[in-house]
């Protein structure tokens, strides 16, 4: 299949390593991948820090840089954030049509139904749940809530986890909470988005995992800075990443000088 | 002097919204290990009952739909159902009465408890007089309003506010509560342990002998049925059950949210209630009442229609769902920001994801103040709410909507640096050249930052490294780095002009040598 990558704006910015994953993933797969140039962001910062008005340009962008998933140029589009996936499901048709433009909110919904979160495209479009990765880690899996509620992504994450070579998938303790990031709630309410993810990374640690996973690096970067800043080990990775492994070319840190020039060959 | 600080102490000027913002309450609330254990151990207790019971019944999804259903065209058609209440009720032996506001609804409280003759009344717990803050208001006439229901109570003895919908004392413990009870509930032994039935027990005594000489009772309804007439109150205690049969007159406050079509629907509403607030199968009171019966019960039956803010909601085509809400509590059981927080944060009677989305409503956003603005905010859309609300409110929604009318109602406002950085961040997210382009500088600042983490930022950055790491900043962006791929690609493709170069300017960089089997 040929799957237009849409690598979100916060994967492109500061987690290049998960959007290169993915990119390996599919292209192990068999899949030709691309990535349009004219993408940037689904508007989702915008519309839930109640700006919706200045979504509308953001929008308009994200669609025009996607349709061609609708002519049949591409089988489908993949992002490695449930988030985003959320919010071309949920927000963009509404940003639209608040606007006033119907023929946006069409376009936007047509692009939307052909776009997949990972795991939804893993399982659900390619049937494969083996992809003969290897990551000999401790991992736990924390369902981000957009993942878990928005797009109902349920056992898929951990159904591709099961399969890794080497991998023991552990229990995270009250995995269903929110870790506290909400977007600018991380600063609006910085206070309790602190007190949450305190919760989250203690539960991480009581789990005995050395690697948290997820669908998205949002949750991910909230989780992972507070692990960080207790100074624990455990790190966190996103599911491409882990998926994307082998052991042939295992996972790496990023920053690493092969994590790097592996992004880019 | 109570033995317990009551939390807050002020009296709120404004039940519907009083104190600081949001974040500035939370606070307090986070930084109280003991009421933070509190809340933690008693929302995960309902959380569970509730899950425990909505997962036996085979139907619960279908009768979430139902109630959704029936709370949207009720609302569509409520101008005419509150007539044919009206109607029916006064048909029966009742009196109707409409409010606008908190102090029209006040006044005529008063007015019919003045004409019973009486000086003190017993009350029925409710959201709608506390919303008016009818207690306050009858004390400052010179009439005693004893609540009592049992949590009610412990809040009204502590001086507190309550800080949960239906378990108003949810920031108590036992501990707490016996200290209440010893000091501030006239005749209670100082050997009083911290037992529930102890605590039961010594409630139970204190209340009986009010129950047995109110002439008044004030009550709250959970619903109306415009077809009958008929009011319900749905209790655990009986202490409802015994304001609204013993005393010679009841007056019951009631949003005119709350009226349902036709008799019938309390099918849906009986079973959605309980489960889903008290995770009980079936609640152990159900009261309900037409008008007046000679000889039985009340003989004189007021209902007060209440306003106050509702018609207002209604007019946002999406955040009237709020008025859909039944008040069983379950979104704040289930939300973080409120298990972490408590009630009061939010400074209104009504805490928690609903009441993020219905205070404002009430007050109006056309010149909320900081405070009330900062309500939907409250929130990280983490969506659980929608999920346990029985009657499928859209909180997240809702939520998003009312943070565009918190910023955006009543005109043009001063220029904020928030909204200044929001029309940046579009102009660069709006085009793939630009946001190539502000990649560029992020890199850079990655180079420069050699990989490593960033732990403190300056205002505004500091709300986020106050806690937590900021990762590395890479020193080339996914974009950077695809661009170098497919230039080196192209660059190996041109030297063998056999290979397929499936470029399409509208589709994209596509990796040129990929043939679809692997990596080039
Ligand atoms: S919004 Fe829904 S869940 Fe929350 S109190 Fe109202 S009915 Fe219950």
């Amino acid at each position: 299949m040929r799957i237009a990558l849409f690598t979100t704006c916060l994967v492109d910015g500061l987690f290049p390593h998960a959007a290169a994953a993915t990119v390996r993933l599919l292209e192990r797969l068999g899949h030709e991948v691309v990535v349009p140039p004219g993408q940037a962001c689904c508007g989702q910062m915008h519309v839930n820090s109640g700006y919706p008005g200045q979504a509308e340009p953001v929008v308009r962008n994200h669609v025009r840089a996607f349709w061609p998933v609708v002519e049949g140029e591409w089988d489908a589009v993949v992002a490695p954030s449930g988030s985003c996936v959320g919010s071309t499901r949920h927000q963009q048709a509404r940003v639209a049509r608040q606007a006033g433009d119907e023929r946006l909110a069409v376009a936007a919904e047509r692009v939307a139904a052909r776009t997949y979160e990972l795991s939804e495209l893993l399982v659900d479009v390619l049937g494969v749940t083996d992809v003969g990765a290897w990551f000999p880690h401790t991992v736990t899996y924390h369902p981000t809530c957009h993942s878990l509620r928005l797009l109902r992504v349920g056992e898929r994450p951990t159904r591709l986890l099961e399969q890794v070579g080497g991998l023991r998938l552990v229990d995270l303790p009250d995995a269903d909470q929110c870790c506290g990031f909400g977007g600018t709630f991380a600063l609006k309410n910085s206070d309790t988005s602190a007190a949450m993810v305190a919760d989250k990374a203690d539960a991480v640690l009581a789990s005995g995992a050395d690697v948290v996973t997820a669908g998205d690096w949002s949750c991910l970067m909230n989780i992972d800075g507070a692990l960080s800043r207790r100074g624990a080990g455990t790190r966190a990775v996103h599911l491409a990443e882990i998926l994307a492994a082998t052991r042939d070319d295992p996972w790496r840190p990023p920053g690493t000088r092969r994590a790097t020039a592996r992004s880019a060959s | 002097m109570p033995a317990v600080p009551p939390k807050p102490a002020a009296e709120p000027l404004d039940p519907l919204r009083w104190g600081p913002t949001f974040p500035e309450a939370a606070r307090g609330t986070l930084d109280d290990a003991q009421l933070r254990t509190n809340l933690r151990r008693a929302t995960r207790t309902i959380r569970d009952k509730r899950l425990a019971v909505t997962a036996e019944l085979p139907d619960w999804e279908a009768l979430r739909d139902a109630g959704a259903a029936i709370k949207a065209d009720a609302m569509d058609r409520l101008p005419e159902l509150l007539e044919q209440l009206e109607a029916n009720v006064t048909a029966h032996g009742g009196t109707v009465h409409w409010a606008r506001d908190a102090a029209e609804a006040n006044r005529i409280v008063t007015g019919l408890v003045r004409a019973a003759g009486a000086r003190e009344v017993v009350k029925v717990k409710s959201m709608a007089t506390q919303e008016i803050g009818l207690n306050e208001h009858l004390e400052a006439e010179g009439i005693t309003a004893h609540e009592t229901d049992l949590a009610e109570l412990i809040v009204q003895l502590a001086g507190d506010r309550p800080s949960h919908i239906l378990v108003p004392a949810i920031h108590r413990n036992r501990d707490e509560i016996r200290d209440v009870f010893r000091s501030q509930m006239p005749g209670v032994p100082d050997r009083l342990t911290n037992e529930p039935a102890a605590l039961a027990m010594a409630a139970r005594e204190h209340l009986r002998a009010l129950f047995l000489r109110a002439d008044v009772a004030i009550s709250g309804a959970n619903l109306a049925i415009a077809e009958t007439g008929t009011v319900a109150v749905v209790e655990s205690e009986g202490n409802g059950r015994m304001c609204l049969t013993l005393p010679r007159t009841l007056v019951t406050v009631m949003g005119i949210e709350k009226v349902l079509p036709t008799f019938r629907d309390l099918e849906v509403f009986l079973q959605l209630l309980p489960r889903s607030s008290t995770g009980e199968r079936m609640n152990p009171y159900t009261t309900t009442w037409t008008g007046v019966t000679p000889g039985d019960g009340p003989q004189e039956f007021h209902l007060v229609l209440l306003d106050n803010g509702r018609t207002r909601a209604l007019a946002d085509d999406v955040g009237r769902q709020a008025l859909h809400c039944i008040r069983c509590s379950a979104c704040l059981n289930v939300c973080p920001v409120y298990e972490r927080t408590g009630g009061h944060a939010y400074g209104s009677v009504y805490p928690g994801p609903i009441g993020a989305i219905l205070t404002p409503q009430l007050l109006g956003l056309d010149d909320a103040d900081a405070a009330t603005a900062s309500l939907p905010f409250a929130s990280t859309l983490c969506g659980a709410c929608y999920d346990a609300c029985p009657v499928k409110i859209d909180i997240p929604t809702a939520l998003v909507h009312l943070r565009d009318r918190a910023l955006h109602d009543g005109g043009p406002r001063r220029p904020t640096a928030a909204g200044a950085a929001m029309g940046a961040a579009a102009v660069v997210l709006s085009s793939g050249r630009r946001f190539r382009w502000a990649l560029r500088g992020a890199a850079l600042a990655g180079r420069l930052l050699g990989g490593r983490r960033v732990r403190r930022l300056p205002w505004p950055g500091s709300l986020w490294t106050a806690s937590r790491d900021l990762p590395a900043l890479p020193a080339r962006s996914f974009r950077g780095a695809w661009a170098a791929r497919v230039a080196r690609v192209s660059r190996a493709t041109r030297d063998t002009p056999a290979a397929p170069d499936g470029r399409d300017p509208r589709s994209g960089e596509r990796s040129p040598g990929t043939d679809g089997r692997g990596r080039p």
